[in-house]
């Protein structure tokens, strides 16, 4: 019989270790959460599936969910085309290129926080740049912390401002990787630019289109705090998405059974929609 | 001091990529690896070089098994169909890294690179980098890297295939000689059976992660054991056609037919498989005993020096190499003389009887 | 289809070249006929894909002129030159069917389906890949892949030009050289003018009715496989051609007579008087061993199957003769005999010696 090298298992033990403690151990704690009640001093009465049911029937989590697939649908119809169109019109070769790389990966290496703080300044009405420009000099009544439009638009723009180079940079990647023999045969072949773009671009850039989707939906439906940093949630709970709804019942109310219920099921879903993202966007490759 | 292979075999998942393969390889001359791509030479050199694992038999070195062994202990080198340099290093820096590796004294990898660089013609390079080099002398570096390595195996994965027609010749033509007195098995894979025979030594014949022929080169192309090598080993590609043997004459159809002499006379009366070399066909008949045969010209080919012309008869279509110019128009009919002296006869299973 | 004119083109991929040592091409002047099969001959370097580049329109000449039937293109995109290019890596519309890639061509100009159909099938017919028509291209092997890409550059029938750049390069020798004979016999059914840009001489040799032989972006010679073969026009020409290559050997003239090693040796003819460095060109073809000759020492023999080349040292210059038959062992002194009629002097590369008029 072969002997199979199980050596490879040593190496895998301090990640195995590291993923246990970070994410099983806090998982199982939410589980344990999820089915019972406490008041405190570590007393837990059973509940059972009581409080996954009262989130699914509640009117709040369903407008919080609303909200969050607004908000990454929003953002995605945006910064993948948008992304797309920038590094198709990005220079390929000189002296440009470290410049465009640069500019693109600056908003990115900003903290989340800062992003928010940044945003929040730049939109007040009475000293923001944006917030002063628009209410005092183009007079238009630009206000977000009392007009949920407004709230909204910012909340997107400032998302679009941070994570559109992700898809810039990955997009970019894929096609400097396609040989100029393509471009020549297509010239050759006498096709158009959106023939080029369909039937050469895109097909090359697919790969890393996809991962770049699954990467913004996974960030975007998990988005706290940013909008947490520039809204608050609001006004009133226009801008409450999930993940700040959730820290309001855990954190806030303390009501952590249901807290810990809306948790699993939030993962459940993100979860859920990535396996389907990944699924449809590879589905043609086996073929 | 050889390199033995023992009922090998390797398997990626569920595919085989080497059947039962049993070698010795032996230093002083090359051992070609000849065979089509995905024959299974690559696999057979990372085999060999401990780069993948095999899945059964046993490999020594020098009588030592070296089966599971890692690369880095084996003492090898491997220089590979792309240029594989380090891109920051110097040329001499990047033949001293295995010494460096090693631990080797100072003044002794001096010594070693620039023998190395001599032998090789890279001692005005030696402080350039890579990219400041020609194609042909970054494979020489590479190859510089072999030799002063001082390997027990150097294997040569085809290692002119990215070169100029030119420079591959030129190349080639130096090999034999660079590895000659080194005492280092030497193991060569090339899909050119021109190359194996320019290089001479002795050839595996692969085919399907099979050898199916090995043994002195010249050898094994005028005595191939299956029809399989015999295709494997030929470029252009071998005739081959149905025929039938009845008493003392083979017959091809289309009223072509000769009279057997030598070992070939006394086979059994039954259909065989004959194969011959296009060069064995000739427009010109220089011998009465050479067998007319007409077809139909279809493609011809004039080199300068050789003239090939693919001719139809009944369903099969032949290749005749000729030196010399001759001029063919195509669609005509006309006579070409195969010699039957120079026929292999194989078995319906395909092995060589005659 | 098109008779195409190179006329005084140079090109230099610097900003502002100096001297000739700038320059990628040096003056090209060439007259290609309507409907021939052409090869651009030379090492890596030499030019022959710069001046191709410059044919598709891919690469604009810094001077001269192109014309295609008379016309002046030099000024004219790729896509308005009505030419096809198959490139040396096979190049694929991977999403699209066998069947799509190469009806692509004809569709991006307006040709009506039933015509597209028509033509696909014709070419898919003469490349033996009907069966594939439906299948994803992506999925082929290299050498289907680099068929469907010829088929592309054939599937137009009102191209001025086809051209083929290294095309055979990832293929496998042994399927080298059915595409090889494939596309010789396309060039004979179809008759459109075909360029086919190599390093590989044999390839440049069978495919082409005429060979440019190229070196530092200059043309070296001109002419049909036979007239390079037998009468190379400079010694590079000699030595890029055949295998093992022409045998140079240094020479002194006195007179009409050249002598080698202080020997004489019969040329084929005459040679016009004049200074500089005299070289003998023979190839290994041509050099027998005989009884009485040159005198030389064998330094190695390979057998290559149907023949050996021994190589022998006659002073300290190398000369490679092709046997039939029986060979010398190493070491043994053996004697060439080099046939007169393709004995040729070359002074300062160029040939020196003139056919058939007697010394």
């Amino acid at each position: 019989m072969r002997k199979v090298n199980q050596k490879g298992w040593f190496f895998v033990l301090p990640v195995l270790i590291l993923v246990a403690f970070n994410a099983l151990v806090p998982m199982m704690t939410v589980v344990n959460y999820s089915v019972q009640e406490t008041f405190g001093d570590n007393v837990f009465f059973w509940q059972g599936l009581d409080w996954f049911q009262q989130i699914l029937r509640s009117e709040r989590f369903h407008a919080a969910l609303g909200r969050q697939f607004l908000f990454t649908a929003m953002i995605l119809a945006i910064e993948v085309p948008l992304g797309v169109i920038i590094a198709l019109s990005m220079p390929r070769k000189g002296f440009w290129v470290p410049v465009c790389l640069v500019t693109m990966a600056l908003p990115m290496l900003i903290p989340w926080n800062v992003v928010g703080a940044m945003w929040n300044i730049f939109t007040l009405p009475d000293i923001g740049l944006l917030g002063y420009l628009m209410n005092h000099t183009l007079g238009i009544d630009y206000n977000m912390t009392q007009d949920p439009v407004a709230a909204w638009i910012t909340v997107i723009v400032m998302d679009v401002w941070h994570w559109t180079s992700l898809v810039v940079l990955l997009c970019y990647a894929g096609l400097v990787s396609i040989p100029d023999a393509y471009y020549q045969a297509a010239k050759i072949d006498g096709a158009s630019n959106w023939s080029v773009f369909r039937y050469i671009q895109l097909p090359k850039m697919k790969q890393v289109l996809t991962i770049a989707v699954l990467l913004r939906f996974m960030d975007s439906f998990n988005i706290y705090t940013e909008p947490f940093v520039l809204t608050g949630g609001g006004p009133g709970n226009s801008t409450t998405l999930l993940s700040i709804d959730l820290v309001k019942i855990a954190l806030g109310q303390f009501d952590l059974g249901p807290a810990a219920a809306m948790s699993l099921i939030y993962f459940a879903i993100t979860l859920f929609v990535s396996w389907l993202f990944y699924t449809l966007m590879t589905r043609n490759d086996a073929k | 001091m050889a390199l033995e292979l023992q009922a090998i075999t390797k398997r990626v998942g569920q595919v085989t990529h080497i059947k039962e393969t049993t070698l010795v390889l032996e230093p002083g001359r090359f051992n070609v690896l000849l065979g089509e791509t995905g024959s299974g030479k690559t696999s057979l050199i990372k085999a060999m070089a401990g780069l993948d694992r095999v899945a059964s038999g046993r490999i020594l070195m020098d009588g030592k098994d070296v089966t599971g062994m890692s690369p880095q202990k084996r003492n090898i080198s491997l220089v590979h169909q792309f240029f594989v340099n380090y891109p920051h290093m110097t040329v001499f820096d990047n033949i001293a890294s295995p010494l460096r590796v090693a631990g080797l004294a100072k003044s002794e990898i001096q010594g070693r690179v620039e023998a190395a660089a001599d032998v090789l013609q890279l001692r005005p390079m030696l402080h350039r980098r890579p990219h400041e080099l020609s194609g042909g002398q970054q494979q020489r570096t590479a190859l510089a890297r072999a030799i002063a390595k001082e390997s027990t195996a150097v294997f040569l994965d085809e290692p002119l295939a990215n070169l100029d027609y030119k420079l591959r010749e030129e190349l080639r033509d130096q090999l034999p000689d660079l590895f000659a007195g080194r005492g280092a098995v030497v193991v060569y894979a090339t899909s050119e059976p021109a190359e194996a025979l320019m290089l001479g030594g002795r050839t595996a014949l692969m085919q399907d992660g099979r050898v199916t022929q090995f043994g002195p080169t010249a050898e094994i192309f005028r005595n191939p054991n299956t029809l399989t090598s015999a295709k494997v080993f030929s470029d252009p590609p071998i005739n081959s056609a149905p025929v039938t043997k009845k008493g003392d004459r083979m017959e091809l159809g289309h009223g072509v037919g000769w009279a057997l002499t030598g070992a070939a006379a006394g086979l059994k009366d039954g259909a065989y498989t004959v194969a011959i070399r296009p060069n064995y066909i000739s427009p010109v008949r220089t011998d009465r005993a050479h067998v007319p045969m007409t077809g139909t010209v279809q493609i011809t080919e004039l080199s300068g020096s050789e003239s090939t012309a693919h001719f139809r008869m009944g369903a099969e279509t032949w290749v005749s190499l000729a030196p010399g110019v001759h001029p063919y128009r195509v669609g005509e009919d006309r006579e070409f003389f195969m010699d039957p002296a120079q026929c292999f006869y194989f078995a319906p299973d395909g092995a060589f009887v005659a | 289809m098109a008779k195409i004119t190179l006329d005084k083109l140079r090109h230099s991929y610097m900003g502002n070249p100096k001297g000739p040592e700038d320059y990628a091409l040096k003056e090209i002047n060439l007259d290609w006929q309507d409907g021939g099969a052409y090869a651009l001959l030379g090492p890596s370097g030499c030019g022959k894909s710069t001046l191709l580049n410059i044919i598709s329109g891919l690469l604009q000449p810094s001077e001269g002129r192109i014309l295609f039937d008379g016309e002046d293109v030099t000024g004219l995109p790729p896509d308005r030159r009505n030419i096809a290019q198959v490139f040396q890596f096979p190049v694929i519309y991977d999403t699209m069917t066998v069947y799509d890639n190469l009806a692509f061509p004809l569709r991006n100009r307006g040709v009506d389906e039933a015509r597209v159909a028509s033509r696909v099938a014709e070419i898919a017919a003469m490349l033996e890949v009907t069966e594939m028509l439906k299948t994803r291209a992506s999925n082929l092997s290299p050498d289907n892949k680099q068929k469907i890409s010829m088929g592309r550059g054939l599937v137009r029938d009102d191209v001025n030009v086809v051209m083929f750049d290294e095309p055979l390069t990832v293929i496998d020798p042994h399927l080298k050289w059915k595409l090889r004979s494939k596309l010789k016999e396309l060039h004979q059914r179809v008759k459109v003018t075909m360029i086919y840009v190599t390093h590989d001489q044999t390839e440049a040799l069978t495919f082409a009715d005429q060979v440019v032989v190229m070196q530092d972006g200059e043309i070296v010679q001109i002419g049909t496989p036979v007239e390079l073969f037998e009468r190379p026009a400079h010694t590079f020409v000699g030595h890029f051609i055949g295998s093992p290559g022409m045998n140079v050997l240094p020479a002194e003239l006195k007179g009409e007579t050249a002598f080698f090693n202080g020997a004489a040796v019969t040329l084929e003819g005459g040679v016009a008087p004049g200074a500089g460095r005299h070289e003998i060109g023979i190839r290994p073809e041509f050099v027998t061993l005989a009884a009485t000759g040159l005198p030389a020492t064998v330094r190695k023999v390979s057998d290559l199957g149907r023949h050996s080349v021994v190589e022998a040292i006659a002073g300290d210059t190398r000369i490679s003769a092709i046997v039939e038959g029986a060979v010398p062992g190493q070491g043994e002194t053996v004697h060439l005999a080099f046939r007169p009629d393709q004995t040729r002097l070359y002074r300062d590369g160029w040939i020196a010696s003139e056919k058939g008029r007697a010394a």
